[in-house]
């Protein structure tokens, strides 16, 4: 038998027009710590869950211990000893641990016998649980652990983990790590998705990055170091022209439309998301914000586009920002509503009396005429149009509705080339018109092709790094940068 | 009168509740409030409604009636408003406190009419008579048609305008329909939004009660309400929860119970067949609905 775990092979999916995968290859041994890099999108869940039997690959193989498997479900590849670990936990709060790990087994449920099976587990893994306490009273690295035993509960060889320290303190992190380092000496799989960099170097042996679905880099750890990482996740090797903004007009510094001093964010767990950030952006410019996803880009946006309040701090913003938030489906559209009723949206807060339903018709006839809309008439359901004329649709009002700032967070996620490419003439026309412009990509390819100023938030805080792939990346990552 | 003629004002005088909690319902539904609690906020309104109906001066003519709507609209607003609050306070789901409610409101009102509010002699479980000024209006003449109904029907006039064409429906409507968008892309206060319109349901609910007491039972009953906040809700989502079809809807269950009555009286078919004729439309109409929105899901 070979030492070759699981192997990925070639393997490609789209969803619709969107390519998830594009030949994404990965190749685990037996016995080692596995690290699958990449930003968000790149395609690591879906890889994942392809290995998992949740998705079925449109091209590409998938071996099992050097035996080519196709999996119909889940339940096929827990057949062949593959275990996962979701991302969102999936027990059930109330039920107790012995409850959870049972569900889903076969056969009478004895609560004596589950009960000696865990605590044997628990003690064969060194993840120490209590099986009778309900999953609703433990903490997150608990639950954590829940869900790792009940993976292993079915003679799992090889363990998936999905960004399993997202939802962990620094000390639970490292505790599970250490685990999953722990659980591999007998000869088991661990892969353990991540865009922790520092955590794949310390506690992989192998190391695999996805870009936009493919296999940029694989390799030993300890052949790799945080710059090449970085180079293969952000697609640092390609050529400094291709960054360039469009165009640069930063020396001529106009008013200062949005400002921020001091802000500070805590969210409702106490958590503090900002910390004494200040920033301003100008009227004609274009400030790109580049972050690693959870570190506290998603409250920055808010706050420049008055959609959150803030802790501490000073905000000086126009009355109306217009805001592009990266989940259009929930957040910028109600998809059984019209367009018309859409673009009503506009102002809904402070209209008194009567709607004009005349005049918001016309104004989105405009909106669809100007901004290349494909939709029969204004009257048409947001749901039926596709996702580059619901987002055209999106921007359109969202430019009008200000005229004097706007705030973008992944404002190409889930548009074909076209649409890219018509959003973000839209945007940079709207600088081009004297608008302040904001935008947050997790592609910073994106950030660089838009904005002449970059601005990195990490853990919170706010620093301007000088506009290359270098010192962004390490800036991104919390490096010191040189 | 022919007997054709007497089974339209039955039909009309038992749609008058029912069509009033149904707009109370539908608002609610359309908010995204799972108003449950109409048959409490109902008997809220009944119940004060008659506490005042017993106990203004006579002389006061149809101030009486003014007097006993208002106040059962007010009852009706703050037992809405005390699930409203404990949603928005502690996060207390409303389609349990609404049907708690409910009991609260039934059991309280059983208490009034065996207590405080029993009428002088001590023998019947409920109140005096209310004073005449506090009567309902008569519709027809010779019949017990009374004004309600004309009410009923402005008030989903008026719902089905204000739905429609006024900024406060469409943020209630946006509100219900996508509340995240509401918030992020029409800077919409939800919350405050949905609390106005889950209390504006109750006011609603609550003039239902005052305009039974007024119109038709003249006093409070226990059992006053024979569980029309519960067949309100087949009523609203019948209708679509569109106010215009609720008058249609509250008519047809109007029908049936009206008929179920004269059925039993009659021929001796059991009155429960209208409950299980009701049910049989819900589950049709529900089962319509999936079958659509499969449809509309697949042809994507």
């Amino acid at each position: 038998m070979s030492d070759v775990a699981l192997e990925l092979a070639s393997i490609t999916k789209r969803f619709g027009r969107l390519t998830a995968l594009d030949g994404a290859s990965l190749q685990a041994m037996r016995g080692t710590v596995h690290a699958l890099l990449g930003e968000n999108g790149a395609g690591k869940t879906t890889l994942m869950r392809i290995a998992f039997g949740m998705l079925r690959p449109d091209s590409g193989s998938i071996a099992v211990d050097g035996t080519g498997r196709s999996f119909a479900s889940p339940a096929d590849a827990i057949a062949v000893g593959i275990g996962m670990v979701h991302q969102h936990f999936t027990l059930v709060p109330a039920m107790t641990v012995a409850e959870n790990i049972a569900l889903g087994g076969r056969g009478s449920f004895r609560p004596a016998k589950i009960r000696d099976a865990i605590l044997a587990l628990s003690e064969r893994t060194g993840l120490a649980v209590d099986p009778s306490a309900r999953i609703e009273d433990l903490p997150a690295g608990a639950q954590q652990r829940v869900e790792i035993l009940k993976a292993l509960s079915r003679d799992t060889r090889i363990l998936i983990l999905d960004e399993p320290t997202a939802v962990l303190t620094p000390t639970e992190s490292r505790e599970l790590l250490q685990k999953a380092r722990e659980l591999v000496s007998n000869g088991g799989t661990a892969i353990l998705i991540t865009h922790k960099l520092r955590d794949a170097l310390e506690f992989a042996d192998d190391i695999t990055v996805l870009r936009r679905g493919s296999t940029v880099w694989s390799g030993r750890a300890s052949e790799a170091t945080e710059e090449t990482l970085v180079a293969a996740m952000l697609g640092g090797e390609r050529t400094s022209t291709e960054m360039q903004p469009v165009t640069a007009i930063a020396t001529n510094r106009n008013a200062t439309v949005l400002s921020l001093e001091n802000v500070s964010v805590r969210d409702d767990a106490g958590v503090e998301r900002l910390r004494y950030v200040t920033l301003s952006v100008h009227a004609g410019e274009i400030v790109g914000i580049a972050a690693v996803e959870g570190n506290g880009q998603r409250e920055l946006l808010r706050v420049l586009a008055g959609r959150m309040r803030v802790t501490s701090g000073d905000v000086r913003i126009p009355a109306v920002v217009g805001f592009i938030p990266e989940d259009r489906h929930r957040d910028a559209l109600i998809q059984d509503f019209s367009l018309r009723d859409n673009v009503a949206l506009l102002g809904a807060s402070t209209r008194r009396g009567v709607m004009g339903w005349a005049a918001i018709g016309r104004q989105t006839r405009e909106l669809i005429r100007d901004y290349d809309v494909r939709a029969p008439d204004e009257l048409t359901r947001a749901r039926s149009l596709s996702g580059g004329n619901q987002q055209k649709l999106v921007v359109g009002r969202e430019i009008e509705g200000s005229q004097t700032a706007l705030v973008a967070e992944n404002p190409s996620r889930g548009l074909d080339v076209q649409a890219t490419a018509a959003v973000h003439a839209r945007i940079l026309a709207a600088r081009d018109a004297g608008m302040a412009v904001v935008i947050y990509s997790s592609d910073l390819d994106e950030v660089l092709a838009l904005a002449e100023r970059v601005v990195v938030v990490h853990a919170g805080k706010v620093t301007e790094p000088s506009r290359e792939y270098e010192s962004i990346g390490r800036a991104m990552l919390g490096l010191p940068v040189s | 009168m022919t007997e054709t003629m007497a089974f339209v004002v039955d039909m009309l005088v038992h749609a008058t509740p029912l069509v009033i909690t149904g707009l109370a319902v539908a608002l609610a539904f359309r908010a995204g409030v799972w108003n449950i609690g109409a048959d409490g906020q109902f008997i809220a309104g009944a119940t004060a409604a008659a506490w005042v109906g017993v106990s203004v001066p006579a002389g006061i003519g149809w101030l009486a009636l003014i007097i006993a709507l208002v106040a059962g609209v007010i009852a009706g607003a703050i037992w809405a408003a005390i699930a409203a609050w404990l949603r928005s306070r502690f996060g207390v789901l409303e389609v349990i406190s609404t049907i708690m409610l409910n009991f609260i409101a039934t059991y309280g009102a059983s208490f009034l009419v065996r207590g405080p509010l029993q009428e002088p002699t001590h023998v019947y479980p409920q109140t005096s008579g209310i004073v005449s000024g506090a009567h309902m209006p008569i519709l027809l003449r010779g019949t017990r048609l009374h004004w309600g109904f004309v009410i009923a029907v402005a008030l989903a006039v008026i719902a089905w305008w204000v739905m429609k064409y006024s900024a406060t429906g469409f943020r209630v409507r946006a509100s219900g329909v996508n509340p995240f968008a509401a918030r992020s892309a029409g800077l919409i206060d939800v919350s405050r939004v949905t609390a106005f319109a889950f209390v504006a349901s109750g006011a609603i609910a609550g003039m239902a009660g005052a305009i039974e007491v007024s119109g038709v039972t003249f006093a409070l009953y226990e059992n006053i309400s024979p569980g029309y906040g519960y067949t309100a809700i087949a009523v609203a989502l019948l209708a679509g929860l569109n106010p215009l079809g609720v008058i249609g809807t509250g008519i047809l269950f109007g029908a049936l119970e009206t008929a179920a009555g004269t059925m039993q009286r009659n021929i001796g078919i059991p009155s429960t067949t209208a409950s299980v004729i009701e049910a049989i439309v819900i589950l049709a109409v529900i089962a319509v609905a999936q079958l659509r929105a499969n449809r509309v899901t697949t042809s994507a």
